[in-house]
């Protein structure tokens, strides 16, 4: 048996390699423990500043859309869709190196072909929910007055529910054109210019304060770190869609067929699972914790 | 089968695994996990007025449960468990260096948030809610 004999072999006598592993497999394997390190520092630093503050978003709140779903409060279910996604992803990539190293050309094409679709849906439900996130439209306090803001990286709508009668003052304070979204927000109905011709005061009397749930502005970190460390993920899944099909294009033209061997595909492979082990921690460090 | 003969780094060629049983079990071992870490999310969500020990301890599982997922994702999609030691241990040892990192690091983000309290009460009165008041915390005085 193999593993047998590596435990009596002298691995440091010299004349093989001590790692009985390829060239190129092992520098990928050196890469990724580094890339570990640059996620690891993006997301340290984010537990830096959040146990730096006194207040932090709740995730159940900020992420709790659906697409199709209107305003409907479900938190979570996106992401774990997403998360979903990346693992079954996973799955299909493995079985498509498990083909490889049966030189099964046919078997490797198709999961690496599912392994692409998943890579684009989970990118597809990133652009999804960055979308939703920049272009949102919440109510806040604004010093005396009422904002609508969504989140970026220079304002953040999530901070602590403020008190309705503070609201109700500073919406005496509010000037036209966020009086004319915050009623629209209300008054699907009724279009912007119709909503633009009342007066302050009758666009007051149509919004409910206390459906609007306002709230202080958060701590403006949270976006920042929020796309930066979940795009700097995107970035890594869209080239590991990249890799994977120019696997795709090689397998199915058969240069590892010729060439005997699918150690590319395992290489490659090494790059995609990494991406998935990164957004479990990503995905515990913004969503569940 | 011809094994891959076209390395000379390689001594022993592992047997390919003839079925897939292991890479799904993964799966399900890992979508399992990952229900249960969003169920304990949710349970937190539901009850927002737990007490902040039972908040740190759930938090602490979902830790965990995510740190067993990454071990079944290298171990067992990576195939680092089936490499032989000395290859493992030049991946799994620098990978300590985590432990001080997340520990220093987070201690460094509390001891500010403690000070600026401490100095700056207006930033307590700007930042926090009343009811979820957070006592000064484990940091020394500075003498």
């Amino acid at each position: 048996m193999a593993t047998a004999a590596a435990t009596r072999t002298n691995w440091w006598n010299g004349g093989r390699s001590p790692f009985n592993v390829e060239y190129g497999k092992l520098m990928m394997w050196y890469f990724l423990m580094s890339d570990a390190f640059t996620f690891g520092a993006f997301l340290i630093s984010y537990g830096t500043i959040r146990f730096s503050q006194n207040y932090w978003p709740n995730p159940n709140e900020v992420f709790n859309a659906f697409p199709g779903a209107g305003h409907a409060n479900l938190p979570l279910a996106f992401v774990s869709l997403m998360t979903f996604i990346l693992i079954m992803s996973s799955v299909t990539m493995v079985l498509a190196v498990h083909e490889g190293h049966h030189n099964n050309k046919k078997a490797v094409v198709k999961w690496l072909a599912w392994t692409v679709v998943g890579g684009i849906a989970f990118l597809a439900c990133q652009a999804w929910e960055w979308t939703h996130l920049i272009t949102g439209e919440h109510a806040v306090m604004n010093g005396n007055a009422l904002s609508v803001i969504g989140q970026t990286t220079t304002v953040n709508p999530w901070g602590p529910l403020a008190d309705v009668s503070s609201a109700t003052a500073a919406l005496q304070n509010t000037p036209h054109n966020i009086l004319v979204t915050l009623a629209h927000g209300q008054h699907h109905d009724m279009g912007h210019e119709q909503l633009a011709a009342l007066t302050d005061d009758k666009l007051r009397g149509m919004i409910n304060i206390a459906e609007l749930h306002v709230r202080e502005q958060g701590p403006v970190a949270f976006g920042g770190y929020f796309y930066a460390i979940t795009g700097f993920h995107g970035f890594h899944v869209t080239s590991g869609v990249v890799i994977n099909i120019v696997m795709l294009l090689m397998a199915q033209n058969g240069v590892f067929e010729k060439r005997g061997h699918y150690l590319m595909i395992e290489k490659a492979g090494l790059y995609w699972h990494f991406v998935d082990l990164v957004w479990v921690f990503v995905f515990l460090c913004f969503y569940l914790i | 089968m011809e094994h891959h003969t076209e390395t000379t780094e390689v001594t022993f060629h592992h047997e390919p695994s003839q079925g897939t049983k292991r890479i799904w079990k993964t799966f399900w071992i890992l979508l399992g996990i990952t229900v249960i870490e969003l169920a304990l999310g949710f349970f937190m969500y539901l009850f927002p007025d737990l007490p902040s020990f039972v908040v740190l301890f759930l938090k602490g599982v979902i830790v965990i449960l995510s740190l067993a997922k990454a071990f079944y994702i290298v171990g067992v999609f990576m195939h680092l468990g089936d490499e032989i030691r000395n290859m493992v241990m030049t991946i799994v040892v620098p990978l300590m260096l985590f432990v001080w990192f997340i520990g220093a690091f987070l201690w460094d983000g509390n001891s500010y948030r403690t000070m600026r309290n401490r100095y700056d009460p207006s930033m307590e009165n700007k930042t926090m809610q009343a009811p979820t008041q957070k006592k000064d915390t484990s940091v020394l005085p500075l003498h």
